[in-house]
């Protein structure tokens, strides 16, 4: 009932292309480990193995014909999304070390310390 | 012909048109089909699992074209912080596009509410979406059938026929929808219907790095997040509208609305 509808609008939509790949959780990194695989494997064992690949790099989109490189997101804000501290005992957040951004080395891109594929606190630059 | 002959051929014909046409309905397999389709799409959030970094916000707002200074979004994350003092604050600023980086409570126009770090009780996050539902109120009021559920499940909007009236926006009990600030249209959420038809995660699902947001064929008995729906304790929102909303939640909160 009440979906009367032009039946090509579920075409148009099918046929919208897409813009990331599949590196999410289920298939993890699976389509970067084509062309990347000794980087990608290395790169999942540690800590943030459990980050899909384009959160930080960027969709995919036609890569490598279009665009050659990916836009790498270093920027101290994607970092803060989950380690700004916040004193919520109760969620997930707990588990994850934060800090607070106001006093943290401010100004400083976090990736000039920290290593994002080895975030171990030993594998500081 | 006698009056007794021609009432009972009347009533012979009058039966045997009506036979076929009423069999006819029963063995339309298109029917049969649409009222049970193989695949039917529905959403599984884990709100114990989400740490509120809005990954899935940013990936949904790239994938789709939604602009993102614009505060419109398709899926958003909202947070909770109960006191001790027994006081309630929920905020989402910017649908929580660039996460949770402060731990003040946004009220909005510029103003945030200061929470003592010793006085937070429980708060936790959880991320919505559209909940695709069963019987959709949306659908429902388009004056243009412009919006309607696939045979999928998914709930679509035309952006061709959509007149831009709002009457889906105002009619959604869950605020899924918003106005396309470029395209002029109404606009939601799709599940990725463009990456589903291509075997793709949706966006929100892929970038979700703690396994929070998952989607399943509930059609499907052994589909390992339909076995969850089936088998644990899964809530849904304003289950008293009617709607019946197609996305569970596991750990959902009295105050989740």
């Amino acid at each position: 009932m009440y979906s009367y509808h032009r039946k090509s609008n579920e075409t148009e939509w099918a046929n919208q292309p897409a813009k990331y790949g599949t590196t999410g959780r289920e298939k993890l990194h699976e389509f970067c480990a084509e062309c990347h695989g000794d980087v990608v494997k290395i790169r999942t064992e540690k800590l943030h193995g459990t980050i899909p690949c384009e959160n930080c790099h960027g969709p995919v989109l036609n890569h490598p014909e279009k665009p050659e490189k990916l836009d790498i997101d270093r920027s101290r804000e994607l970092c803060l999304r989950c380690h700004t501290s916040l004193p919520y005992t109760t969620s997930e957040r707990k588990r994850i070390p934060g800090i607070d951004p106001k006093t943290h080395n401010t100004g400083t891109p976090c990736v000039s310390c920290h290593n994002p594929h080895n975030p171990s606190l030993e594998g500081m630059k | 012909m006698e009056r007794r002959d021609f009432l009972k051929q009347c009533i012979m014909v009058i039966a045997g048109a009506s036979v076929p046409l009423s069999a006819l309905t029963l063995v339309d397999p298109k029917k049969v089909l649409a009222a049970n389709p193989s695949i039917q799409w529905a959403f599984l959030v884990d709100t114990t699992r989400c740490v509120g970094c809005g990954f899935c916000v940013k990936a949904c707002k790239t994938e789709n074209d939604i602009p993102f200074d614009a505060n419109v979004t398709r899926t958003w994350v909202e947070r909770y912080v109960y006191t001790k003092d027994d006081r309630r604050y929920v905020d989402s600023p910017k649908g929580a596009l660039n996460g949770y980086t402060d731990a003040r409570i946004d009220l909005g126009k510029g103003e945030f509410k200061e929470i003592d770090k010793d006085n937070v009780g429980k708060a936790f996050f959880v991320p919505k979406l559209c909940n695709h539902c069963a019987s959709p109120a949306c659908t429902q009021v388009c004056p243009v059938g412009a919006t309607y559920k696939a045979d999928n499940g998914v709930v679509l909007v035309d952006r061709k026929w959509c007149i831009g009236c709002g009457y889906c926006i105002m009619a959604c009990p869950y605020a899924a929808r918003f106005f396309h600030p470029v395209l002029k249209v109404a606009d939601k959420c799709t599940f990725c219907f463009h990456r589903l038809s291509k075997g793709l995660d949706s966006a929100c699902v892929n970038a979700c790095p703690f396994g929070a947001r998952k989607m399943g064929n509930i059609h499907d008995k052994n589909d390992p997040i339909t076995q969850i729906i089936m088998n644990e304790r899964v809530g849904v929102l304003k289950d008293e509208f009617g709607t019946k909303p197609q996305a569970f939640y596991i750990g959902l909160a009295q105050e989740v609305r």
